[in-house]
């Protein structure tokens, strides 16, 4: 079991003809995601990677069957590209555009009221569910199956999270890049939530930074309703106010959003937060033992 | 992206927001020569930087006649400001601000920004003007009024209406203010601002209501779509070092340490800076190379980082996925090589291609310092800068 995506979701891209589009789709085969076609505007009927090209989602749905797409188009176009998904109904789109306007997400958020569609995303790595489905740019192979969800704000981050948790023989139930961006489709809260009705998912790391007050909620959530324990971390504890540190969300204004109130609300929910991004996988095995949880969650032994 | 006080007042009053009359002037004669066609009772020298605080620091002014004008020009222009947001080293007044003298009956607050928890634009107003709305919010929360604005059909002039009352905007100026906010959200949605604050909003003696002051940011991603509001970019108002590294696509910032840091990844680049700083070193910066970081990239982010005299040495901390580390390990050597290297360096590269990487780096002849994990090599470069 997983959340999100499985060895049965059917996927497509939008920009498949691009350059990023078709690396990626690429990696995606490789990895052994069930990818069923792309989009591209003006070249429906041709073929790339052996995958048919489709002139809107719409048409690629109905042909194809499927029910997710991963957008890689340049950012100008991304907001339309997302409701053009939404509009055909899918049920999750990832978007890994990375510099979309605010003000289309703000559009976009609220074409999407009342939608079935799942948006996670944008500015996001992506979503893997270990040895299944890889949507996304994130590197395949680090990953592991196993136990473990992860959420996190970031993606290399993401990575080095994971790569200590693979290292370690512990591995992943699925992992969601939620995205950098201060306005998206997912938040840390919807997620949560699917690794807490998630049987195979017996413990969950959550990365977030620095920006917004999406920590601060999800600290009170997990405290109100989290059975499984959570591993934190929030990036961006040297960062100075008033400035954006790479991330278009990630920037304290107003003297909100400071790492340390962010540490502070999670330690508060019973999250054991990590002191540095390096000791997130010995976190985690620390949390495990005491609950009894670590050698269930040891899926690999060499 | 930020922009000065007279620019954002000049959009605001291109879309019918009321502002006072003023001009720009970059020499003294220039803001004689405002100050001459305004020819107003009072005149009001206000010094334009990228920060504010500016009437404490002293670079506001109230000239009663062309003399005065004069004498605050030579007085502002040049100087230094030190203000809460400039830091302790300050900004220097390249351009004033020469504005008609408004009589003052009471100041507002009014302010748009994107509210993150519910994906809206939100208009804030107080009764609280002059004063910073993050004071107001922390000592009087009552006194801020929000309107979550729906995207589908824009703010309401009902929802202005109510803000109006509920600061107690006199009740016959109400529809003067009503119209002020309505343009003012037009300009938020048209130009892709990030925030748009009027601080303070005043009602005149002659019962007008006015923006006193503006500030305007915008959306970094939404300038591809506004030549116009890029056009008014100050670069003297930017780090050297910010502007050259926008220059090559790198997210640079300045910090204040002696740990030069290059990363890959915002959030890895940002915990990459907090485990220098556990292990009791600073970092004197934060930059993202980027996924796609090339030889030139590297290259370039060295020479930015090596540009800040106060750099001891140097951290890369690269968790290599889709880019192999070993391209990554070619382009430091080549950038090393080229920017003859001076001060000690840490490398740690973790991911694809690492073995391969690690060996191109010992290769090289050049005294690199290899680390194994990210805490490893965060306490090696802080025992070396020491």
């Amino acid at each position: 079991m997983s959340i999100l995506i499985n060895k049965d979701t059917k996927v497509i891209t939008q920009g498949i003809t691009g350059s990023t589009g078709m690396f990626h789709t690429e990696q995606a085969l490789k990895y052994g995601t069930n990818m069923v076609g792309g989009v591209t505007p003006g070249k429906g009927g041709t073929e790339v990677l052996g995958l048919p090209v489709f002139n809107t989602v719409k048409e690629a749905k109905e042909k194809t069957g499927a029910t997710a797409s991963v957008i890689y188009v340049p950012p100008a176009f991304a907001a339309d590209a997302i409701m053009e998904a939404v509009d055909a109904e899918l049920d999750l789109v990832v978007c890994i555009t990375e510099g979309i306007p605010v003000m289309d997400m703000i559009k976009v958020k609220r074409y999407m009221e009342g939608k079935k569609t799942r948006l996670v995303g944008p500015n996001c790595p992506g979503v893997i569910t270990p040895g299944e489905c890889k949507i996304g740019i994130m590197p395949g192979y680090i990953h592991l199956p196993g136990h473990v969800g992860i959420v996190s704000r970031s993606g290399t981050l993401t990575y080095e999270a994971v790569h200590q948790l693979t290292t370690r023989g512990i591995g992943q139930s699925t992992a969601v890049g939620i995205g950098g961006d201060p306005v998206n489709g997912t938040n840390f809260i919807d997620v949560l939530k699917m690794f807490n009705e998630d049987p195979d998912t017996y413990a969950v790391i959550m990365i977030g930074e620095i920006g917004g007050t999406a920590e601060e909620e999800a600290a009170e959530w997990i405290k109100a309703n989290m059975t499984k324990p959570v591993v934190g971390f929030i990036g961006g504890q040297t960062a100075p106010p008033g400035k954006r540190m790479g991330h278009a969300g990630a920037i304290i204004s107003g003297g909100k959003g400071t790492a340390k109130e962010k540490v502070a609300k999670l330690e508060e929910a019973g999250v054991r937060v990590a002191p540095t991004p390096a000791e997130i996988g010995s976190t985690l095995v620390n949390l495990l033992e005491e609950k009894g949880l670590l050698e269930k969650c040891i899926t690999k032994n060499d | 992206m930020n922009i000065h006080e007279y620019q954002g007042k000049e959009i605001l009053r291109s879309y019918g927001v009321s502002v006072p009359d003023g001009k720009v002037a970059f020499t003294v004669d220039e803001a004689v020569e405002a100050a001459k066609e305004l020819a107003t009772e009072v005149t009001v020298v206000k010094a334009q930087i990228h920060a504010g605080g500016r009437g404490k620091a002293g670079g506001v002014k109230i000239a009663k006649n062309l003399d005065e004008v004069r004498q605050y020009a030579e007085e502002i222009l040049g100087k230094v400001l030190v203000t809460h947001q400039t830091g302790p080293e300050g900004k220097e007044v390249k351009r004033l601000l020469i504005e008609e003298g408004s009589k003052i009956k009471k100041e507002y607050y009014i302010g748009l920004v994107v509210d993150r928890a519910t994906d809206r634009v939100v208009m804030m107003a107080s009764e609280e003007g002059g004063t910073e709305i993050e004071e107001v919010a922390a000592k009087t929360p009552e006194k801020i009024f929000k309107e979550f604005i729906d995207p589908a059909v824009g703010l309401m002039p009902f929802q202005a209406r109510k803000l109006a009352f509920a600061i107690n905007i006199p009740s016959k100026l109400v529809n003067q203010a009503v119209k002020f906010m309505l343009g003012l959200y037009q300009v938020f949605v048209d130009k892709d601002c990030s925030v748009a604050e009027i601080n303070p909003l005043v009602v005149t003696e002659d019962d007008k209501v006015i923006a006193l002051d503006a500030k305007l940011n915008f959306d970094s991603n939404a300038l591809f779509r506004h030549p116009e509001v890029q056009a008014l970019r100050d670069l003297d108002e930017e780090d050297p070092k910010e502007v050259e590294a926008s220059k090559y696509d790198l997210s640079y910032i300045a910090l204040d340490g002696n740990i030069g840091c290059m990363v890959n990844g915002a959030g890895l680049a940002m915990a990459t800076m907090d485990i220098i700083k556990y292990y009791g070193g600073e970092p004197a910066n934060f930059l993202d190379v980027g996924g796609g970081a090339t030889t030139e990239k590297v290259t370039e982010a060295f020479k930015i980082i090596l540009s800040d005299p106060k750099v001891k040495g140097i951290f890369v901390n690269i968790f290599g996925g889709i880019m192999k580390c070993d391209i990554i390990a070619n382009g430091i050597v080549t950038a090393a090589k080229e920017v003859k290297l001076d001060r000690p360096l840490v490398v740690r590269l973790e991911g694809t291609n690492v073995d391969l990487g690690k060996q191109i780096l010992s290769e090289s002849g050049l005294d690199i310092v290899a680390a194994d994990s990210m805490a490893d090599g965060a306490q090696k470069i802080v025992e070396l800068v020491k």
